[in-house]
């Protein structure tokens, strides 16, 4: 595969990445954790623990016999006190696992190094390790690995973090490259890929030289920088934006030969083929004027939103929006007490001066959406009909081939909620093809 | 707070709003509107108030009568009341006219169709074209500027074989017509101005006058002569682009320009009209839903059929 830059539509972003240059804290075991039973697309793990259990640090809590699926692990070492019902900020229902902590953080006995000899038991350790797609919709990775008898032609590295506020991943980058690199490298070799390309954006001059430098002798690794445009992080776009190709409709980046992967997981899945440890710790930025102590944190899964608030002195009278990622794709915590989960990125903490809240005006056809849409789509269009619930010119419209990527809604001078009304609009149209078989 | 704001994303937005956008055409338009008054003194000044501000007044009450939300204060209306203004000729009888245009434009073309975004047709265009119908004898009367209200033939109106104005006064304009659609040399600034802003694109305006110099050229006229006279840099720059009454997508820009362009040359060929371009405005905006309609962009990953 050769690359072939192409600049991809969408919008150009303030950066606001101000805690890029703070080194990662760790936050200490909070005094309780919450471990839901669904973090990722597919199937939710059964609960395999029971209340009074003691459970140890990297110990499964949750499995399933599905294949799309990831089991989850426990984060810390102590006692189980709760299973529970909990709705997620996507409003899904699942079960979760309350543990209240011993504080000694005991590994469990006889974890190590899996057995990667092959392809097969690389993928099937890749499973065990709990990992999905940490850059946003949680696919688990064993199942985007397995490409079956089609060998891509390169793995392409998501490290562009094109989202505001956030700096997670370029942390990840500048104090554990090597790791990253080595990562890929392994990646590599197990799935007999030929090549990778790590992605940086040219906001991440830093990064982008780090990693050059780290991967110079491996001829398979090129970093490329990639002007800074949003929403290049997106998976399609990102493709895109390296070969110009473009992923087809409904398809997979497998149908045209490639693999990607974030930062992060890659990360993750090299610290767990070197010690066994599954994923049970995110690296986690906050920011937003409702904190103090702005910067990127090591929490364990399961640490409540509060007790990351406490710890970074927030102020509750001046936070009025908590999200879950960032601005632009992010959702809205409910309260406090969600827990941190695989996909967490970022918890910010708005303000009103952060946020911009304008009322929705008519739609004055300025053709801005149209420009702006990375997809191809036509949002002032898609809007009206989904407005109308009109479920058959929304299927034409393509409104299914929609990213929510938000750049639309961004550019929009009207201010309409043009990402809102087509998740309902997508959800008519699932709705209707339930219905017609 | 305890209680979090739960939305749905994004969760900023870009400064951009309609009102900035339509103070940017007010501000375009302004060096226009001055050398008009300079030209034709305070006749152009007395037309210029009275139709912005029946424009407003127009809008106003509509809403306030059929009881909808406010919507004077995102501009549009003022930028309407301007642009028919400057469709005006500059006699004292266009002061009442522009009251009536306002009329037409606001309450007729925009509001009845559902106010801003709706609208099929241009108000200001179609207003011009009520009143040239209506009113023929005082909206076909032009004044020479500078002259005190000494009238004359429009360029274009100008038969064969006697003088013409040169390309400088034509640039200028230093001559006789209505009070914006003369002066080139404002208008195409206030068009930079706007493309600087991201206002416009440059398709619309570039294209309509390119497709006019050419086929005007093949006509066997001026083509440097048919761009800067009779209303062509007013009706291009800043009412083709109309967002309401233009395709949104580039491709339909690019058609809906060929298709004006091509409209104002064969009328001024061969219609006895000496001004095209405000018909010309109103048959490609009837097309618009149509062009918008076939020139859908291709949607990402969508696999072409073979
Ligand atoms: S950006 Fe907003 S106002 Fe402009 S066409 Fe799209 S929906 Fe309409
Ligand atoms: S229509 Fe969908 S894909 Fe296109 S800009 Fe809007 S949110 Fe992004």
């Amino acid at each position: 595969m050769i690359i072939k830059i192409k600049n991809i539509k969408g919008v150009t972003l303030p950066h606001r990445k101000g805690t890029s240059e703070i080194p990662t804290e760790t936050l200490p075991i909070p005094k309780l954790v919450e471990i839901p039973m669904q973090q990722h697309i597919g199937a939710p793990c059964k609960v395999l623990v029971g209340k009074g259990d003691y459970v140890y640090v990297g110990q499964v809590l949750g499995d399933t016999e599905k294949f799309v699926s990831a089991p989850i692990h426990s984060s810390i070492s102590g006692t189980v006190v709760q299973i529970k019902d909990m709705i997620l900020h996507s409003g899904v229902k699942c079960e979760s696992i309350v543990i209240e902590p011993d504080g000694k953080q005991e590994v469990l006995p006889g974890i190590t190094q899996p057995d990667i000899s092959t392809k097969e038991k690389f993928l099937k350790a890749v499973r065990n390790s709990g990992l999905t797609g940490l850059g946003g919709a949680g696919f688990p990775a064993h199942v985007k690995l397995d490409t079956k008898e089609r060998i891509p032609e390169a793995l392409i590295v998501n490290a562009v973090e094109c989202e505001p506020y956030i700096t997670c991943d370029y942390r990840a980058i500048i104090e554990e490259g090597n790791e990253i690199v080595n990562g890929v490298k392994l990646i590599l070799d197990k799935l007999s890929i030929p090549k990778a390309y790590i992605a940086v954006e040219d906001n991440k001059p830093a990064a982008f030289s780090l990693l050059k430098e780290l991967a110079k002798d491996d001829c398979r690794i090129e970093t490329v920088m990639l002007k800074t445009k949003y929403p290049q992080g997106a998976e399609k776009m990102l493709i895109y934006a390296l070969t110009g190709k473009e992923v087809p409709m409904n398809g997979l980046p497998i149908d045209i030969g490639t693999v990607v992967m974030n930062v992060t997981s890659v990360l993750a899945l090299y610290k767990y083929c070197k010690t066994g440890m599954p994923l049970v710790s995110k690296r986690i930025t906050v920011e937003g004027n409702g904190v103090k102590n702005r910067g990127n944190y090591q929490v364990v899964i399961g640490t409540y939103i509060k007790d990351i608030f406490e710890y970074c002195n927030g102020d509750k009278e001046k936070t009025v929006k908590v999200l879950c990622g960032g601005p632009m794709m992010g959702t809205t915590a409910e309260s406090y007490e969600m827990p941190v989960v695989k996909q967490s990125n970022a918890f910010l903490f708005m303000t009103p001066e952060d946020l911009d809240f304008m009322e929705e005006s008519a739609c004055i056809r300025c053709g801005r959406c149209v420009e702006a849409c990375p997809m191809g789509l036509m949002p002032l269009t898609m809007n009206r009909y989904a407005l109308a619930k009109m479920t058959e010119e929304l299927e034409k419209y393509n409104i299914m081939n929609c990213i929510e990527c938000g750049s639309c809604s961004y550019v929009c001078p009207a201010k309409r909620h043009l990402v809102q009304s087509f998740r309902v609009g997508k959800d008519l149209v699932r709705k209707a093809k339930v219905k017609n078989g | 707070m305890d209680k979090l704001i739960v939305s749905s994303s994004p969760h900023i937005k870009d400064k951009a709003t309609t009102s900035r956008i339509m103070l940017d055409v007010i501000i375009a338009l302004m060096p226009t509107a001055i050398l008009s008054v300079y030209y034709f003194s305070y006749v152009s000044a007395l037309i210029i108030v009275a139709s912005v501000s029946s424009c407003v007044l127009f809008e106003y009450l509509f809403n306030l009568i059929t009881k909808k939300k406010h919507s004077e204060t995102d501009l549009s209306c003022v930028v309407t009341g301007l642009i028919l203004a400057m469709n005006m000729p500059p006699l004292k009888s266009s002061i009442i006219l522009s009251i009536i245009g306002a009329f037409i434009a606001i309450v007729v073309i925009k509001m009845l169709f559902g106010g801003i975004g709706q609208n099929i047709f241009n108000p200001a265009a179609a207003a011009r074209i009520f009143l040239t119908t209506a009113f023929s004898s005082l909206m076909t009367v032009y004044v020479a500027p500078l002259t005190d209200g000494v009238t004359a033939a429009t360029p274009l109106a100008i038969p064969k074989g006697e003088l013409l104005p040169s390309y400088l006064d034509l640039f200028l304009g230093k001559t006789p017509g209505s009070l914006g659609e003369t002066a080139a040399v404002t208008l195409i600034a206030g068009g930079i101005y706007l493309m600087i802003r991201k206002v416009i694109t440059w398709e619309i305006p570039v294209i309509y006058i390119g497709t006019v110099a050419l086929l005007s050229f093949a006509f066997g006229q001026d083509p440097l002569y048919s761009i800067l006279a009779g209303g062509m840099m007013l009706g291009s720059i800043y009412m083709a682009t109309d967002y309401t009454t233009s395709p949104v997508t580039r491709k339909g820009k690019i058609v809906y320009a060929a298709g004006l362009g091509l409209m104002t040359a064969s009328i001024r060929k061969f219609g006895s009209n000496t001004e095209g371009v405000a018909f010309s405005l109103l048959f490609m905006n009837a097309l618009v839903p149509l062009i918008d309609k076939f020139t859908v962009k291709k949607t990402f990953g969508r696999i072409k059929k073979k």
